[in-house]
Order: C-alpha cells, then structure tokens, then sequence
C-alpha cells in the first residue's frame, strides 16, 4: 500500500470536492464567492504539489490498472490548471445565471478528477469508470440551468446518447475481454503482437471500442449531439465539454492506442482516416451556415477533432510493414507530440472564444452571430481577444493554432498520410470562412445601440492570461514542446 | 559592423512587430502619437531596408546578411538525426531589391495614411503586422518561416479592408468592401493551401528533415515528384502574384482597400507571389520549371492581354489600376517563364518598378478620392486645373506603365521583351502589343479625367468642403508621392547599380538550375 502515496493529488482533488460541497452550507448566500476562491487556491496548491511530487516517478499501482508516469503528469498538470480556468471563468456566469453553486463547483472539480484519472489509467475497465465520472459530471452540469429550457433538453440529449454510448463503448470492452483475456493495455499489445491472424470477432470489439470513443469526442458521424448539448448548455460548460471533455478523451485514447493497440494499428487506420476525412469535412462545412455562435463553434470542434483523428490515424505510417524499427518510434512520436500540441493549442483558443461569448451574453442576453454587431467599438480588448481566438482557430500566425497545426500535419505527412493532410487543409480554407464572419461582426458591422461593455477585473485577467498564452506558443513554443516531448517519450518507453 | 549586418534582417523584421505591440498600449485618444510612432518606425525600417540593399556586395554575390536562430527542435530521428526549424534568414540579389522596394512602399503608405479618418491605432497595429509579414518572407531562407510571415501578412487584410476600405456603388454595378475583403482573404489563403501541401510534399520527399532552402536546394528530386508538385507551388503564389485565371480578387480587393494598403497590396505582396515562383520554384524544383514554363508562360501572356482589355473597359478609376496590375504581373510571369537572364532580370526589375509605380497610382487615386468622393471616369474631367500636383504624379505613374524610356517601367520591359524574343518571340510580340494597350487606357485617362475640359459647377457639386481652400494633395501626401516618383526616374535613368544586384541573384539561381539539370 506504499504507493498510495502516488495518488494524493487525486486523492486531495476528492478532498477538495467534498470539502466544498460542505462549506457550501454553512455560508450565507451573499457570501457564496468564498467557494471559487477556496477551489481556486486549493487547486493551485495541488498543482504545485502534483508537479513538485510527481515529477520524474515513473510506476504502475495494482497491477497496472493506473500509470504514474511523465505522461500522466503532464495531462494532470494541464487538467488542473483547466479545472482553474473554467472555475474562473465560471464565477461571472454561475452568480448571474445560476442556482446551487456549491453543487456546481463540486461537480466540476470532480470531472477534473475523472480527467486526472482517465489520463492515467492503463487498463480498459479504469478508463471505462473514469470516463463515465467524467460523463456523469457533465451530464449534471449541461442541464445544470434549471429554468432554462435549453439547457434541460441538452441534458436530455446529452444523457441518452451518452448513455447509449457508453453501452456501445462496454459492449466492446467485453468483446475484448472475452477474446484476449485480459483488459491491460500492455498485455493486449503483447498477445496482439504474438498472433499473425486477427480473429474478426475482435476486429468487431475493436470497432464497438472506436465508436463510443468516437461518441465522447464528437467525431463524425457520431456526432449528432455536439451542436444542440453545446448550444443549450451554460457556456462555461460548453468550454467543458469542447476543451476538457475532449483532451481527456484523446488523453485516453492515445494512451490506449499506442501501449494497447499499435500491433493492430495497420488494420484500424483505415477506419480512422475514413473518420478522420468525414469528421473535417462535415464539421467545417456545417458550421458555413449557422447562425448561433455557440453552434457554430460546436461544428468548428466537430472539425478540430477531425484534425486529432488525422493524427490518430498517422500513428503508424502508410507503408508500414509490420516490423516496428527506431526510425519508426521517432514518426510515431512526432505524430503524438503534434496531437498533444494541437490539444493545447485548439484548448486555449477555444477557452478564449468560449469565456468571450459567455461575457458578451452576460451583457447582451443574445448568442446570435448577429448580436455580435459593434462589439469591436464597445469593448476593444474584449474584441482582440475574440479575434486573436477566431485567428488561432483559424490557423493563422502568430497564434498558437498555426504552429500546432503545421506541426501535427507535418507530422502526419512524414507518415505517408500527405493527401490526407490536403484534405484537412483545404478544409481549414472553409473554416476560414465562418471564422472570418465572426469577426465582420465584431468589427465592421454597426451595432444598434452604444452600451458600452465593462469587463471585470476577473474576466479581464482571464483573457489576458489566455491571449499571451496563446501569442506565446505561436511565437515560441519550444518550452512546451519541451514538456510535450516528455511526455510522448514516456509514453513511447512502455511501448 | 559585422554583427550589426548579421542581425540587420531580423532587425528589419522586428521593427514593425515591437511597433505593432507598443501601439496597443498608447491610449487611442493620442492621435498625433500614434501617427508620430508609426512614421518614425516606418522611416527607420526604410532606411534600414534601403541600407540592406546598398550594402548588399554584387561582387561577392550569394546569400549575405546570413543568420540564423534555432527556433524549434524536432525530435530527433535515425532516418536524419537532431533537427530543427530555424529562423534563416538572409538576402540574394532578387530579395534585395524586394526587401528594399517593401521599405519604400511601407514607409510612403504610412505618410498617405495620414487622411485615415477612424481608430488610427488599431489601423496602425495590423499594417505593421503585415509589414512584417511581407519582409519576413523576403528576407526567410525556411520554408517553415517562408510560410509562418506568408500567412501573417495575409492575417490582418480582411480587417484593414472591411473596417477602413471603402465600397464601390454604381448602381449597376456593386462591390461592397466586405465582398472584396473576403474574396482578397479567401484567394490568398486558397493559395496557402496549396503552398503548405507543396511544403510539406517538399519536406517529406526530401527526408533531410530540415525546411531549409539552401539545403533543400541540393537535393534533386525526382523528375516526376518535380513535375506534379512544380504545378502546385506556381499556382499557389501564382494566386497570389495575380495569375490568370485566379486575378480576379485582385482588383475588387485593391479597389476596396484603404490606399495604404493597396499600395502595399499591389506594391509588394503581389511581388512575394512572383517572388516564391522563383524562390521554391525555380530554385528546389528545376525540372518541373523547365518543363512547365510554357505553359506559365502562356497564362503570363494571357495576363498582359486580359488585364490590359480590362483595364481598357472600366469605369472606376481604381479598377483601372487594379486590373492595370494584373497586366504588369502578366510580364513578371513572363519574363520569369523564359529562363534566361536577361529575361528573369527583366522579370525582377518589373517587379520592382511595378511595385513603386503602382504604389504612385494609388497614391494618387487616393487623394482624388479623399477630396471628391467619387472615382467614376465618366464624372471626373480636367481636375488638372484644381490638382496640379496629383495630375503631375499621375502622368509620371502612368508613363512609367505605358513604359516611356527613362522611367524604370521602360528597362524592365525592354528586358523582358528581349528575353522573350530569345526563346518564344510570339509571345514577344503579343506582349509587345499588351504595352500599346497599356498605352492607350493610360492616355485616355489622362486625357479625359486629367486634362479634359473642367466643368466648375461638376467639380463645386463633388469637392468635399473640408478641402475646398486646398484641393490639392497636401505636403505628407506629396512627400508620399515625390519619394515614389523619384525612385522611379533614378531607376529609370540608372539602371546599372541594380541590375547589376539583380543579375548577381538571377545568375545563381540559373547556374543552380542548370547544375541540376
């Protein structure tokens, strides 16, 4: 029971998720700011702890079931530090929109939980649990806006298709169970490895598997639910479920992929490029013609997935022979580093985009792409931030999109995948066309009235972390290409 | 010295990025600060650009101003060992005229930028970012980098159009700003799309792992490789250099655009289009170059005819430029198709000497517009009698176009048409009667607008009152204009100091191509 100790910053997350369900009672209901300032301290505490404790500890704990090593430490450093930005940029929303905010900042601080462990876990039924407590927490919080019909029909949704999901997801991880005998990752990839002839009933587990994953992450064509959770959810939870909800998961999944998986990787990789293509293509073009800027950004992350299943599907090089040589570690890794990148990248900007729509709609009631007529003259720095996001979604320079991008494109097409990289660039031309919609209405359209737009210092803060974050990966990402690296080679030792 | 020279480039590039930043914290009410920052940053970026240029030594020839910086490290691979994406720069003798030509055409933009009526900050904020953006590409010997400054310039033109352009109504026919702001930023990055695939093509084909062009130029692909990705990588800056049948953004995005930005639009970026022909082209894929000249060369021709026949039917003033640039790249494309040097010299003096002469045009058409809010050729008649200066400019503008012999349009084109007779003399010929054309729109213009008869009740009815004690251009509109007419007759009477640059630059790339060959 020695090292239990390697899981005190899960275990003090719990702590804290509790703790703040408790305090909730006992302070008066004008008093309730205390409760995303405590979560926000304590949280901070436990990343300094987390980095400080964990860094350099490579283990396996039961067996095997989770994995403390650089990479887990480095998505549970990201997952923290998101838990902080979303509890931050929660607070304007929660006081204004919401009831029960004890439950609300529990819950969240729980799914940061799930994260922690979903990226952690190296074993199917670990990552089948933890993905559900994170699905279980989202659940709640989408329809957390009680009077609001929006809201409770996303939960609805959001509830019976994930639960539909997660049956598919469970049915394959039996499938599997029952044909290998085993749900660890490591042992799959040594029987996979060992047999010559793949039994199909496996090949169908392995499908099962895909698409639930496919369902978490949004991918085409399991994707139906995306646009009508993230339009009717609070936004902060649409942030949630875009940025953290999704980098779990592809945690998870690469995680999963290369420990478990890279000895059938030859014969999934036609499965996932078709998702791949399907998934930037549909994503971008529907965006084209919404009109609600919560939607539209819905679809804009339908076709970000995209880009992570190209990466996915670039693991394994195209004329890969079988025989798993140095030269072909190194791609493998160059295509996982670009994921992780892109993850980052795509989750700041999307975080920006999210926290500016959330303030615009605190102001103006409207989530309309019309209702962002003139926000360029009534708050500037409010605009520059939205359109440094839009930019970095875009893929243009100097924002972090550019590079994370290029990186991981660069990477699949050293993979033998370069049409489907042309593919996945001229969607990105499409996308340019909705991105720069937005900003027509932020800048040059004329808006009805003058009220200004005052930001508080909190959101202010906010949006200035995140617009030097994302200036400072597009102009000089090696220190975060440093961490990433370690990362993947943690990743790539247990291979 | 030395290290002064080796960090001149970067220097060059950093200039108007540290002024895009310190512009965002002066307080937006600061007008005079504002415009006082930008023309003094603007001043020294030109004279840095201009010293890069006359100290760059044709005798010694190459890549000289040479630096680079580890950026990124890739991680490191059997097949290539430890890589990285460096910032590489330097400049030959074709980015050094380029690189210089972007100082002056910057600098002038922001003295014209003066009249901006709206957020002169924010107006200043994303010029400098494509400033930047355009020296960048010129002075980057990286693919990576090539691409990174490529995308940053075309990254604020949707906003400099759609907030500070202007729409052009004439009932029956409409073009409003948003249309040619979205339009111009869909082209260009429709042109990147194609210019990333061939990056990428060229950087995996190559397996060195290194986006650096002096490296990559020593590969020697494949023939086949060379000859489907040659294709992509024309046509991408292609787009972006105004080659038929991909123009069409240019004009409707020149006429909507703020004149500062057209001037650099016009004047410089379409120049990195014929600029990476060249650069990626010519110089990693030889073969494909070879192979596909002719039929550049076609759609070259087809420029020169199309946009002069163009030109010759429009009604708006600034569509007139804008199709009249369409034509001038037309020779760009031409020359750089004959491979020869006298031919590709041509090429790249053209495009030094368009890009001031239309940023002269623009200038002008700038201020005719400011004071009477009309463009329209059918109404504007003889306003040489209120506008002497801007008729003056105008007419110099317009006869370098037309090509009269001691201005720079005149060598450019003589060298091109002699390189053309060299290897393909019909397209001599029809490039020849593009310049007779050219001739005719430009003095019909002059004759009617410039110096036809003055209607005094037309021109009180049009003149905006503000300007009514002045009509004229004013001094920084003038000073704008007069830098721009100068260096057109000091190239136009000597020419040799330049060509003897631009003859360094284009000998290598031949002597490389023909290595490879």
């Amino acid at each position: 029971m020695n090292n239990l100790t390697l899981l005190l910053p899960e275990i003090f997350v719990v702590i804290l998720g509790f703790s703040i369900l408790t305090i909730d009672f006992f302070i008066p209901k004008n008093k309730k700011w205390i409760l995303p300032c405590f979560a926000i301290l304590s949280l901070t505490g436990i990343l300094i702890f987390t980095l400080v404790f964990l860094s350099g500890k490579t283990d396996e704990l039961y067996g095997g079931i989770l994995r403390i090593d650089g990479y887990s430490l480095f998505f549970k450093s990201a997952f923290l530090i998101l838990g902080g930005i979303l509890i931050v940029s929660s607070v304007e929303y929660v006081n204004k929109n919401l009831s029960n905010q004890g439950e609300y900042y529990s819950i969240l601080i729980f799914t940061v939980l799930a994260m922690m462990l979903m990226s952690s876990s190296g074993e199917l039924l670990m990552a089948y649990i933890s993905l559900e407590a994170l699905s279980f927490g989202l659940y709640v919080l989408v329809a957390f806006d009680r009077y609001n019909i929006k809201s409770n029909e996303a939960g609805t949704k959001y509830i019976i298709l994930g639960a539909l999901s997660s049956a598919i997801l469970l049915f394959g991880i039996s499938q599997i169970y029952g044909l290998l005998g085993t749900t660890q990752f490591n042992e799959m990839a040594d029987i996979l490895g060992n047999t010559s002839s793949i039994n199909p009933g496996l090949l169908i587990g392995f499908l099962f598997l895909i698409a639930g994953l496919g369902f978490k992450v949004a991918a085409v064509p399991f994707h139906m639910w995306a646009p009508d959770v993230y339009e009717g959810a609070p936004t902060p939870i649409t942030a949630h479920l875009a940025v953290g909800s999704k980098a779990a998961t592809f945690a998870l999944i690469l995680r999963f992929f290369i420990s478990g998986l890279m000895p059938l990787m030859i014969d999934l990789q036609i499965i996932l490029i078709i998702m791949a293509a399907l998934t930037m293509t549909l994503g971008n073009l529907m965006a084209l013609v919404q009109s609600n800027i919560k939607r539209l950004l819905a679809y804009s992350s339908i076709g970000h997935a995209g880009y992570l299943l190209l990466g996915l599907s670039a693991l394994v090089s195209i004329n890969q022979s079988g025989n798993f040589n140095l030269a072909f570690i190194s791609n493998t890794n160059f295509v996982v580093s670009g994921i992780i990148l892109h993850t980052i990248a795509y989750g700041i900007s999307n975080l920006a985009a999210f926290l500016c729509i959330s303030i615009i709609y605190k102001k103006t009631g409207h989530e309309n792409i019309e209702d962002l007529a003139g926000i360029g003259k009534k708050s500037p720095f409010l605009s520059m931030v939205f359109a440094a996001s839009v930019f970095s979604l875009a893929g243009l320079p100097i924002f972090a999109g550019f590079i994370s991008k290029f990186y991981l494109f660069t990477g699949a097409s050293m993979q033998g995948l370069i049409w489907l990289v042309a593919i996945a660039i001229f969607t990105s031309l499409i996308s340019l066309y909705y991105y720069l919609r937005i900003l027509k209405y932020i800048y040059i359209e004329k808006s009805k009235d003058s009220q200004q737009i005052n930001l508080s210092v909190i959101s202010f803060g906010l949006l200035s972390v995140l617009f030097i974050a994302m200036i400072f990966i597009g102009i000089y990402p090696a220190p975060l290409m440093d961490a990433i690296h370690h990362a993947t080679d943690a990743l790539s030792m247990l291979n | 010295m030395n290290t002064f020279n080796s960090w001149l480039l970067f220097i060059i590039i950093l200039i108007p990025l540290i002024g895009a930043a310190s512009l965002i914290f002066i307080p937006k009410e600061q007008k005079n600060w504002i415009q006082w920052i930008a023309t003094t940053l603007g001043f020294i970026t030109m004279v840095l650009s201009i010293y890069a240029f006359a100290a760059y030594s044709h005798d010694a020839g190459g890549f000289q101003f040479a630096n680079s910086w580890v950026w990124l490290e890739l991680p490191s691979n059997p097949l290539f060992g430890q890589q990285a994406i460096e910032l590489n720069l330097g400049i030959d003798g074709i980015s050094a005229p380029m690189i210089m030509l972007t100082g002056i055409v910057m600098f002038t933009g922001i003295l014209a930028s003066r009249s901006i009526q709206e957020s002169h900050k924010e107006f200043f904020v994303l010029y400098f970012l494509l400033i930047s953006g355009v020296f960048g590409v010129f002075a980057s010997l990286d693919l990576f980098f090539l691409f990174f400054f490529y995308e940053l310039s075309v990254l604020p033109m949707y906003l400099l159009i759609g907030i500070w352009g202007s729409s052009t109504d004439f009932k029956t026919f409409i073009r409003t700003k948003e249309y040619g702001a979205m339009k111009l930023m869909l082209y260009l990055v429709a042109g990147s799309v194609l210019i990333w695939i061939s990056i990428l093509a060229i950087f995996t084909e190559s397996g060195l792992g290194t986006f650096s062009i002096p490296a990559l130029a020593k590969v020697g692909f494949d023939t086949t490789f060379q000859l489907i990705v040659f294709p992509l990588v024309t046509l991408g800056f292609g787009i972006l250099a105004g080659l038929w049948p991909f123009h069409t953004w240019s004009p409707d995005g020149h006429v909507a655009a703020p004149t500062a930005v057209s001037m650099v639009h016009a004047g410089v970026l379409m120049k990195l289009g014929a600029y990476g022909i060249i650069r990626v082209g010519l110089f990693l894929l030889p073969e494909g170059a070879e192979q596909w000249a002719p039929v550049l060369l076609g759609l070259g021709t087809v420029n020169v005819i199309y946009g002069a026949l163009s030109a010759l039917g429009q009604r708006d003033l600034k569509y007139v430029i804008g199709y009249s640039s369409v034509s001038h790249m037309g020779y760009v494309l031409m020359g750089i198709a004959t491979l020869n040097v006298i031919g590709l010299s041509g090429a790249v003096l053209q495009m030094f000497s368009h890009g001031i002469m239309t940023a002269l045009f623009f200038v002008v058409v700038g201020v005719i517009y400011e004071r009477t809010h009309t463009r329209d050729i059918e109404v504007l008649e003889g306003i040489a009698k209120h506008m002497g200066w801007v008729a003056v400019l105008f007419l110099i503008a317009g006869l370098t176009s037309l090509g009269l012999p001691g201005l720079s349009g005149f060598v450019a084109e003589l060298l091109v048409f002699i390189g053309l007779f060299q290897t393909y003399p019909i397209a001599g010929i029809l490039g020849i009667i593009g310049a007779g054309i050219t001739a005719i729109y430009i003095l019909r213009l002059v004759a009617k607008v410039f110096f036809g008869k003055l209607n005094e009740k037309v021109w009180n009815s049009l003149l905006d009152n503000k300007f009514s004690k002045q009509p004229d251009s004013n001094y920084w509109e003038r000073a704008s204009s007069v830098v721009l007419a100068i260096t057109i007759l000091i190239v136009g009477l000597f020419p040799f100091p330049f060509m003897e640059v631009i003859n360094t630059g284009v000998n290598e790339i031949l002597a490389s191509m023909a290595g490879s060959l």
